[in-house]
């Protein structure tokens, strides 16, 4: 089998779920890893050692900055020619956005966000999640080439191995007349350790905001003093991720109260996760937040409420407060760590 | 601006979706309109109120989705239509952003199509850019700012990274994630006004259109594999006795 592996990267720093698809791409055929950028030929040299036999490089001014318009119809018009069977790409904002639209150029369909995939003759069978893995689903392609994001973490990351080399074969990218989309700059985060890549995420609920020892400042009003008692409670919540090198994670419900930022939502309307260690502070655990870490290695729930569902899901639990339990683990840890 | 919202009727997040002899069920939860949806119209609202125009609504669904359809005009959409035709069962993301680009086509003059950043129960999260690439307009997906200065809009896109601002000329797609900002809940005039809104059926065949063959299939569906955990509730005498007995656990599970 032809495989193709788009590498995501940004500004010439690849995300890890990219080598994951290398290796994913290995154990069906014979990869050729695909490099879009200016400036992108440090990438050659990881993507043969992640295993790539044939890297496409397409290194050019013109694909200096990422654009889905771009980029999704570089990919269509080499995979024309090149006719690969299968096409691979991580499940990252951009790999999705590439997927979508070349699928879209090629008429064929995308498989998104595989997490477990077999060939069945020359057919993909690619299982995904629906409804933030509620359920799954088996899922194939009837055009070529199949196309297929495959989900960070979901896939062991090939062991590099030094020196090893392969075919590079340059290529020109399209002459791509005038771009409708301009990228006008970027705004970096500081949210620390993103959610899809962490091993360990250390996530809060509504019940960081209850702890009954603090006494807010005075001029808040009800509302303000909720936020301002959450604010105390996620402090605990970030120092033991940053002692863990971990994400910060929250539900739903301390969202939409307004405790932290959208983006460290976990759930079915926020993001799905899997990491090797949950760690749920204050979460009873509703469906739709279960959804989205049900797939973590190891889950550890902290909860006042004996009778909360998190604990159904719990290796270990502890029935307590976690006012008092969050800050006496990160001592713990510190400790051990040697941090 | 004339906007179209490009919505999707879903079961509520808080249902337990299973299947029962290869169908999907959600038992007695209500269907509701997708929850990032809500962010879309919202979004084509506000454009709407600072620059004027109008906001209508496409659902392509069966005579049931009227409910996500309703939801958005008692929100403030002006008006709306629902694509419906027998020959789309089955039909997969491809064939939809084809019927959506075929009505936005139909509607005429369309100056921006908003859409969720994904449907809560397929979660492919494709249409948008494939509606966009179909149309060939840009695709301004996972917008959590949008901008506007009456020629070229803007937008900070929401990324692994942080945010990536870009902008393009009309007509163009958008897909808005939840950091843009609470959506407004229905009026009680919006409600009432919705109830009584009359809401055109659109065939294929209104579209000029046949059903565009699907190509991806779903031969099996299934429950996923239960979490078979007992929790080992860690007790002692002071939370430092339960921290370091919690450590010990979950060092010993080499996680760390």
């Amino acid at each position: 089998m032809k495989i193709w592996v788009y590498i995501d990267h940004f500004k010439g720093k690849a995300l890890p779920a990219s080598w994951e698809v290398v290796g994913a791409g290995k154990k069906l055929g014979t990869v050729a890893a695909l490099i879009f950028g200016q400036n992108v030929e440090a990438l050659v040299k990881d993507a043969f050692e992640h295993g790539a036999d044939e890297v496409l490089l397409a290194d050019d001014a013109s694909l200096a900055d990422y654009s889905a318009e771009v980029f999704s119809a570089n990919l269509a018009t080499l995979a024309t020619s090149g006719s690969p069977d299968i096409i691979m790409l991580p499940t990252t904002t951009r790999g999705r956005e590439i997927a979508a639209m070349a699928a879209i150029d090629l008429k064929t369909g995308v498989m998104v966000d595989g997490i477990a995939i077999e060939l069945q003759g020359d057919r993909l069978m690619v299982t995904r999640p629906i409804y933030a893995g509620k359920l799954l689903v088996k899922e194939t392609c009837s055009t070529k080439p199949q196309i297929v994001t495959l989900r960070g973490r979901a896939f062991p990351k090939p062991t590099p191995e030094p020196g090893k080399t392969g075919t590079l074969t340059k290529v020109t990218p399209i002459s791509g007349g005038e771009l409708k989309t301009k990228v006008e700059g970027y705004s970096t985060s500081d949210s620390g350790v993103s959610l899809i890549d962490a091993n360990v995420i250390v996530s809060g609920g509504r019940g960081v905001s209850n702890n009954p020892a603090l006494t807010p400042p005075a001029g808040l009003d009800e509302k303000q003093a909720e936020i301002w008692r959450a604010q105390q409670g996620f402090t605990l919540v970030k120092e033991l991720a940053s002692v863990l090198g971990a994400a910060v994670g929250a539900s739903r419900a301390a969202v939409d109260a307004g405790y932290v930022p959208y983006s460290h939502q976990v759930g079915q309307t926020g993001k799905v996760v899997s990491p090797d260690l949950y760690i749920a502070n204050g979460i009873s655990g509703a469906i739709q937040h279960l959804a989205g870490m049900r797939t973590s290695k190891v889950i550890v729930a902290i909860n006042k409420d004996a009778d909360a569902p998190i604990f159904k899901m719990a290796r270990f639990g502890v029935v307590g407060d976690l006012f008092q339990i969050l800050p006496a683990l990160t001592t713990v840890f510190k400790k051990r760590l040697g941090k | 601006m004339k906007i179209v919202a490009c919505i999707k009727q879903v079961p509520d997040s808080a249902a337990k979706v299973v299947v029962e002899n290869g169908r999907i069920s959600w038992g007695d939860a209500p269907l509701v309109i997708n929850p990032w949806d809500e962010f879309s119209i919202e979004a084509a609202l506000q454009l709407k109120e600072k620059h004027g125009g109008t906001v209508t609504v496409i659902s392509v669904g069966g005579e049931n989705d009227k409910e996500a359809i309703k939801y958005a005009l008692a929100m403030g959409a002006d008006d709306a239509i629902l694509i419906t035709d027998p020959t789309l069962a089955g039909a997969d993301t491809q064939a939809i952003a084809q019927v959506l680009a075929s009505a936005i086509l139909k509607i005429g003059g369309v100056e921006a199509g908003f859409f969720g950043r994904q449907a809560i129960d397929n979660d492919s999260g494709l249409t948008p850019a494939q509606t966009a690439r179909l149309l060939n307009w840009p695709a301004l997906t996972l917008a959590a700012v949008i901008t506007y200065d009456g020629s070229r809009i803007r937008v900070e896109r929401s990324i692994e990274e942080g945010r990536q601002s870009v902008s393009a000329n009309l007509p163009v797609v958008i897909s808005l994630v939840k950091d843009y900002g609470e959506p407004r809940y229905p009026s009680f005039m919006g409600i009432r006004k919705a109830a009584r809104a009359e809401i055109p059926t659109w065939s294929l065949t209104t579209l000029g259109i046949t059903a565009p063959a699907p190509v991806i299939s779903w031969p099996e569906i299934m429950n996923p594999p239960s979490r078979e955990v007992v929790c080992e509730i860690i007790s002692g005498g002071t939370p430092d006795e339960i921290a370091e007995t919690l450590a010990d656990k979950i060092l010993a599970e080499k996680v760390l």
